[in-house]
């Protein structure tokens, strides 16, 4: 064993340098993150009541306990029923990608091959792994808990919720550990620890729907199945509700059994393979994959059946909450009455939750998009055009599918929130009805957007990928659900497509901005097919 | 086994030159990659396109392909303009990139099929043999392939076409010596068929086996072009001479180079058509033992490139060296 770990000191000092801006931009993203949240809420809630009536409005409702357990009424103990299964989530995809990267990664590139002929210990890498990624959490547990004491919260509370953040990244180092060994694929291995981190997060969700709320309904007790998800276990640390230290003792514990199996494991099989077999697969295409359009179908259809997955979920959940909406009062019904346009909650509610999933639609689409550029850079361009595929129908397959999976995905939301909407408020035909329009009214600013990144893929390719999201992010801020919020120009607001949707249902639709967006966004898709076909392709030397 | 049968032979379109370059520019930025570059390829011809990395062939292809826009200069492919007709010539041609990406969680087989109906269709029965000559696991996903296997991958889908002209960008560069002797076999099938080939190759063996003539490429310009008989003549051939006695007085002639001497053995190069002249002075020295080598393909190319032809020392030498 021991001589199994030779060379792992030098390992860890490689992947440090490998890894020192991507780790660091993780734990430093997350950190700024919390931060900002946490800024938010603390200006948000700024009484005792103001707490008091949001953490009530979360703890009584079924869907909102799903994302998150109440401790009590504090500022802290909102923001992290708000935020504390997205941070975990994002620290547990963190520890999955580096030890990934370290370990599978480097023996289906070869790179593990060159390496083990040296003198290092068959463990070696997977220890290297191990030893950077848990330090990568700790050091995030540390930022996280800063984040929330610089603005205000008590000491010990942000620090142990830091530490319950990054425990769940802990125990998804040694998940990823495991799951590098049993399949032979980045792209498995990768695959099977987000299934483990899907089942961990429903379990915790499930166990707090399921849980009851105290007398003042405002603290919720889980039920067992939370027990079983580390997520479940750093909610169950209620950094600013009580303050239990002792749940963290259970990742460590986990950890050390998920390390113990992943360590026999590696020495039962073979540099380059897993313990699972790779899949075989068609011998021939089915008639649907022979097209472009097919090929990008079957290239991005699992990621629109899981955005197709949560926009249901989270559509159900939102229309479940129609009806407790009507109680809010103060900021928050301020909030929505702006964003919406409307001073009826239940409409406005409508309104800015429709235009929410519409800017997550809106990510959608700059995703499928900026395939293309993949397409380009990565050389199976150079295959398709040297075949009768002309560009234009090049960019058609991709702008079909984009286009496609948005009105499919905004409609899936619409329809789920209407039919719970419907559920809790009656009259269900017609909660569907005015939401599927709302929802279809999101369209044009949406593949508007779409447009501009054709534009940026014709022009600027080397560019387009960082410049796509930068635009996004900017219509977004400068869009209804910020700017107003922001006290930015009105100018500026006009800048973001957002700016010009109607406000449905909450209030009518008129065809004039809906037809100028789709004008513009139509004429910027046949500007960018036109720079396309002039152009060189970048293709890999 | 005859993959192509003869049915296939008939061919409607009848352009007489199949690929057609001349003065062709390519600049990237300040750098220029093609610098006035002349290839002519008769249809029909099996055409070797040899040069070391960077000289600019996968330009050139890819200009030919109308990936990438000429700066400069004519380009014609199959009777049309590589640029604006690109995705009808298409239809009529099948190309094997150098480098071979493709989509890591599609199978072989359905990579094939892909490719194949993008082109406008392939032959069925021809992929069926051809997946067995090449002994091809088409249910295996691309990221489960090996480089070699990929690059089997690109020539199944691309020799599964019946098209007029494929262009073939180093295509045997991670294929065993099995299985490149099934793509020559693959390749003269096709010159029978009366098919246009352009191979672009390092592998000096399989040009000088395969093509009717070669183009040589060197930073961006057609160095040489004509059949191997005619190259060549522009190159020297290596002498090596044992004599009775010592061969000093050769160092004098003009077309004497490279000479190495021991005593009364002697290696050199002489320039073509000089050889009648060496030889008369050689056999004043009383020749013992001689042979004469052709020039190799590799010096061939090298001679090209400004490099100095080493001779190349014995088998046996090498060994103990």
């Amino acid at each position: 064993m021991m001589t199994g770990l030779t060379g792992t000191s030098r390992l860890v000092r490689l992947a440090l340098r490998r890894d020192r801006v991507s780790l660091s931009a993780w734990v430093l993203g997350l950190g700024l993150f919390v931060a900002a949240t946490t800024a938010m809420f603390v200006d948000l809630l700024a009484t005792y009541d103001d707490v008091v009536r949001e953490t009530w409005l979360v703890a009584t409702n079924a869907g909102m306990r799903m994302l998150g357990v109440t401790s009590g009424a504090s500022v802290g103990g909102y923001m992290l029923h708000r935020e504390y299964v997205t941070l975990a989530v994002l620290a547990a995809l963190m520890s999955t990608l580096a030890v990934v990267r370290h370990t599978r990664q480097n023996e289906e590139l070869g790179r593990a091959e060159v390496v083990g002929a040296t003198v290092v210990g068959r463990y070696a890498g997977l220890a290297a792994a191990v030893i950077v990624t848990v330090g990568a959490n700790i050091v995030l547990a540390l930022v996280l808990g800063l984040a929330m004491m610089v603005n205000g919260l008590p000491a010990s509370g942000s620090f142990l919720a830091g530490a319950s953040i990054a425990a769940v990244g802990v125990v998804f180092v040694g998940v990823a550990a495991i799951s590098c060994q049993l399949t032979s694929t980045t792209r498995g291995a990768t695959g099977l620890a987000s299934a483990v981190l899907g089942l961990a997060f429903l379990l915790s969700g499930i166990g707090n729907m399921l849980g009851t709320v105290d007398d003042r309904a405002l603290r919720v007790t889980s039920a067992w199945p939370v027990w079983l998800s580390p997520i479940g276990w750093g909610q169950q640390t209620r950094p600013f509700g009580g303050g239990h230290w002792w749940p963290l003792v259970l990742f460590g514990i986990l950890l050390a059994l998920l390390l113990v199996v992943a360590v026999a494991l590696v020495g039962r099989r073979d540099v380059g393979r897993g313990i699972w077999p790779e899949r075989r697969g068609h011998a021939h295409a089915s008639a649907t994959l022979l097209s472009q359009a097919g090929l990008v179908w079957r290239l991005q259809r699992g990621a629109l059946l899981g955005w197709t997955v949560a926009l249901l979920a989270f559509g159900l959940i939102f229309g479940t909450l129609s009806e407790q909406i009507q109680d809010v009062q103060g900021p928050a019904a301020e909030w929505y009455a702006g964003i919406g346009g409307t001073d009826q909650i239940a409409d406005a509610y409508r309104a800015s939750i429709i235009q929410m999933a519409g800017m997550f639609v809106a990510i959608y689409v700059v995703q499928i998009l900026l395939r293309m550029r993949v397409d380009e850079a990565g050389g199976t361009l150079e295959s398709v055009l040297a075949t009768g595929v002309t560009r234009p129908r090049w960019v058609l397959g991709d702008v079909l599918n984009a286009a496609a999976g948005a009105v499919v995905l905004i409609l899936v939301f619409a329809v789920s929130m209407g039919l719970t909407a419907g559920q809790v408020l009656g009259d269900t035909t017609t909660q569907v009805r005015e939401m599927a329009e709302a929802g279809l009214v999101q369209l044009p600013g949406i593949l508007l957007l779409g447009g501009v990144i054709v534009v940026l893929l014709a022009l600027l390719p080397r560019w387009a990928v960082p410049l796509s999201w930068a635009l996004l992010v900017t219509a977004l801020v400068l869009g209804p659900m910020f700017g107003p919020t922001l006290g930015l120009p009105h100018w500026a607001q006009d800048l973001s497509p957002f700016t010009h949707i109607p406000k449905a249902p909450a209030t009518d639709v008129t065809a004039a901005p809906l037809l100028i967006l789709a004008s513009i966004c139509v004429a910027l898709a046949v500007a960018g097919v036109v720079a396309i076909r002039r152009r060189n392709l970048i293709l890999p030397a | 086994m005859a993959v192509f049968p003869d049915s296939m032979a008939a061919h409607g379109r009848d352009a007489r030159t199949a690929i057609s370059a001349s003065g062709l520019v390519k600049n990237f930025g300040t750098t220029k990659a093609l610098d006035h570059l002349d290839l002519t390829v008769p249809a029909g011809e099996v055409h070797g396109f040899l040069g070391p990395n960077g000289a600019g062939k996968t330009t050139t292809i890819r200009i030919l392909l109308g990936l990438l826009r000429k700066s400069g200069g004519e380009v014609r492919l199959l009777g049309g303009d590589p640029w604006r007709d690109a995705a009808e010539l298409h239809r009529r041609l099948a190309y094997v990139p150098g480098e071979v990406n493709l989509w890591p969680n599609l199978t072989g087989g359905e990579v094939i099929d892909l490719l194949g109906a993008l082109r406008g269709g392939l032959v069925s029965a021809r992929r069926t043999q051809l997946l067995e000559r090449f002994e091809l696991d088409p249910t295996k996903k691309i990221r489960a392939y090996s480089k070699g296997n990929r690059q089997k991958v690109a020539l199944v889908a691309a020799f599964s076409s019946d098209v007029e002209l494929y262009l073939l960008d180093e295509p045997t560069s991670g294929l065993d010596p099995l299985m490149e002797t099934e793509f020559q076999d693959v390749v003269r099938q096709l010159h029978e068929q009366g098919r246009t080939v352009l191979l672009s190759s390092h592998i000096l063996s399989e040009v000088e086996a395969l093509c009717d003539r070669v183009t040589i490429i060197r930073a961006g310009r057609a160095a040489e072009s004509g059949t191997f008989d005619q190259l060549r003549h522009l190159t020297r051939t290596t002498v090596e001479v044992e004599t009775e006695r010592p061969v000093e007085a050769l160092t004098e002639l003009d077309a004497v180079h490279d000479v190495s001497l021991d005593l009364n053995h002697a290696r050199f190069s002489v320039d073509p058509g000089e050889l009648n002249q060496v030889l008369r002075r050689l056999v004043d020295l009383e020749v013992r033992s001689m042979t004469c080598s052709p020039p190799t393909l590799e010096e061939l190319f090298l001679s090209h490139y400004g490099d100095r032809v080493e001779a190349s020392p014995p088998a046996a030498e090498l060994v103990h060296a």
